[in-house]
């Protein structure tokens, strides 16, 4: 092996190393007896335990798991509906408008984005009464913030693939719905779920919009771990943590499934 | 079609573009403790003279940037190589190889930071590490630290420098490694005069992707570092939820957004001149 690929492929094994090493303890010590994260005292399942009956931290999961699904629905509709305009729609007044809105929520910086949004909010709560910040406050935004992500990888895929499909079927007669119902929908389809995907999980584990936008009444998941995580290290949060990367292991190999799917 | 286009349109005009000129409107507002809200429209550069005027501002926007940007390059100094490697695996191992790089980010952005909050913790492994193998006799605690805040935003951000890196190094063609080698090159210059320069578009997103998130962040300089630890994420934070000073938060997210317009439309032509080249 050459030396440049030799030094590269030691920096990959560092990289590894780095990346789940941190996770790798974080899930070791969820099963510690101590209290501290720093000294190992036991085998234990006492914080597992703890977790479960911890009524504040399930409440915080189920209203996270809630928002999550209708924020990545909406975001699955509205990203698709973008990125089958941005594809297919090559000349529309504002289309450079439009194409810069898709994607800016992706670089904007969250806070930029907490502020703002909640600016509207108190504004619309000031002009029309409503609505009350919490669920669907929280919705609407991490939809907002998810729309770009379906849209790329729908777009993307649009561009991919052949066009000659769709027009063999407007030619044999096939109304411009029906052919997208027929043909364009189940080739993107697995675009869509991955999409659908990563705005799930973005929407579960947001904080910063989230804080802004969700009021005094509504916590969420993320909110409950930053306000016990601040206080300092907590081993519920390390029971949390593996619960956790145990399922975006599963979400990941079902994603790489439904991509594996395509052609 | 229009149905299409209209409905994506209309949603990200009121909660995006909408919301994003209120915080226009609100940063040239004054601030009045009294009302609620605590703003008082009007048309005042009073937010914005004191972000610009006061010390305190000026260094945090300073330290943003700085820090921001010697993660990016520890990150891309890491990144590249991984991405490299990843390139230069055999085909089919390549999927699994990348996929261990993206598995963290799919897993909770907070959860991986706080990890980090007890590695480095007061006489936690990092510490105990460094003392034992002789690197540092008395490192002190690390956690609270800008060292910290850079080992959280390299952690938090690697993902991103190694995709479109890899992007890039994948579609290099090997025939024109072989070429220089043929004319002489040794491998290491084979890969100055050859891979680098033409994976300059990777290296151009990575390091914008980390860059942008990172000059904004807020949780990594909150949980990782110390009260000295100034990042102006944390600034606008603060005032908007301690001090209630929304026209100066407003302020702050203005030229937060001013600062990153250039690196983004960078970003974007860069994106949109290897969509082309495809």
């Amino acid at each position: 092996m050459a030396g440049p690929a030799r030094f590269a492929f030691g920096m990959l094994a560092f990289g590894y190393a780095f990346l789940y090493l941190p996770i790798a303890l974080v899930i070791f010590y969820s099963f510690n007896e101590s209290r501290l994260v720093t000294v190992w005292s036991g085998f234990s399942l006492k914080w597992w335990h703890g977790l479960f009956v911890n009524e504040a931290m399930l409440e915080a999961a189920w209203l996270s798991l809630r928002i999550a699904l209708v924020s990545a629905t909406g975001a699955a509709l509205l990203g698709l509906a973008a990125g089958y305009a941005l594809a297919r729609a090559p000349r529309f007044p504002g289309r450079t408008l439009f194409g810069s809105l898709v994607v800016a929520p992706m670089v904007m910086p969250e806070v930029v984005m907490g502020i703002s949004m909640l600016l509207l909010f108190v504004g619309s709560e000031r002009l029309f009464g409503g609505p009350d910040r919490g669920f669907l406050t929280i919705a609407i935004a991490h939809t907002t913030f998810s729309v770009a992500f379906v849209a790329i990888v729908v777009q993307a895929r649009l561009a991919d693939f052949d066009r000659s499909l769709e027009e063999a079927a407007m030619d044999l007669g096939a109304t411009p719905w029906t052919t997208f119902r027929t043909v364009t929908l189940p080739l993107i389809a697995p675009s869509v779920g991955s999409g659908w995907l990563l705005a799930f999980t973005l929407s579960l584990d947001d904080l910063i919009l989230t804080q802004f936008v969700a009021g005094a009444q509504s916590q969420t998941l993320p909110m409950r771990v930053y306000s016990s995580v601040r206080l300092g290290v907590d081993p519920q949060i390390n029971v949390l943590a593996t619960l956790v990367v145990m399922i975006a292991a599963c979400a990941l190999i079902l994603s790489g499934w439904l991509t594996r799917r395509k052609v | 079609m229009r149905f299409v286009i209209g409905l994506p349109f209309l949603w990200l005009g009121v909660f995006f573009l909408l919301p994003c000129l209120l915080v226009l409107a609100i940063s040239l507002g004054t601030y009045a403790p009294d009302s609620v809200p605590p703003v008082e429209l009007g048309l005042s550069f009073k937010s914005f003279a004191l972000l610009f005027s006061d010390d305190l501002y000026l260094a945090a926007w300073i330290s943003s940037l700085r820090i921001a940007a010697t993660s990016t390059l520890v990150a891309l100094l890491l990144g590249y190589p991984m991405a490299y490697a990843i390139a230069r695996a055999a085909p089919n191992r390549r999927p699994l190889l990348l996929m261990l790089v993206v598995l963290p980010f799919w897993t909770s952005f907070l959860i991986r930071i706080y990890a980090w909050m007890g590695l480095l913790a007061d006489n936690g492994l990092i510490e105990r590490f460094l003392r034992w193998s002789g690197l540092a006799s008395n490192p002190g605690t690390i956690l609270g630290t800008e060292w910290a805040v850079h080992l959280g935003i390299v952690y938090a951000y690697l993902p991103f420098m190694v995709l479109p890196l890899y992007a890039t190094l994948e579609k290099l063609d090997d025939s024109l490694l072989e070429a220089a080698a043929d004319l002489g090159a040794r491998p290491f210059a084979a890969f100055l005069t050859v891979t680098l320069p033409l994976s300059l578009p990777g290296i151009v997103a990575g390091c914008l992707l980390v860059l942008i998130p990172a000059v904004g962040e807020f949780v990594i300089p909150d949980l990782l570092g110390g009260t000295e630890t100034l990042m102006i994420g944390k600034v606008l934070w603060d005032e908007f939820f301690t001090n209630g000073d929304w026209p100066l938060a407003s302020a702050v997210a203005v030229c937060l957004l001013v600062l990153l317009v250039g690196p983004i439309a960078l970003f974007q032509r860069n994106q949109a001149r290897s969509l082309e080249r495809r």
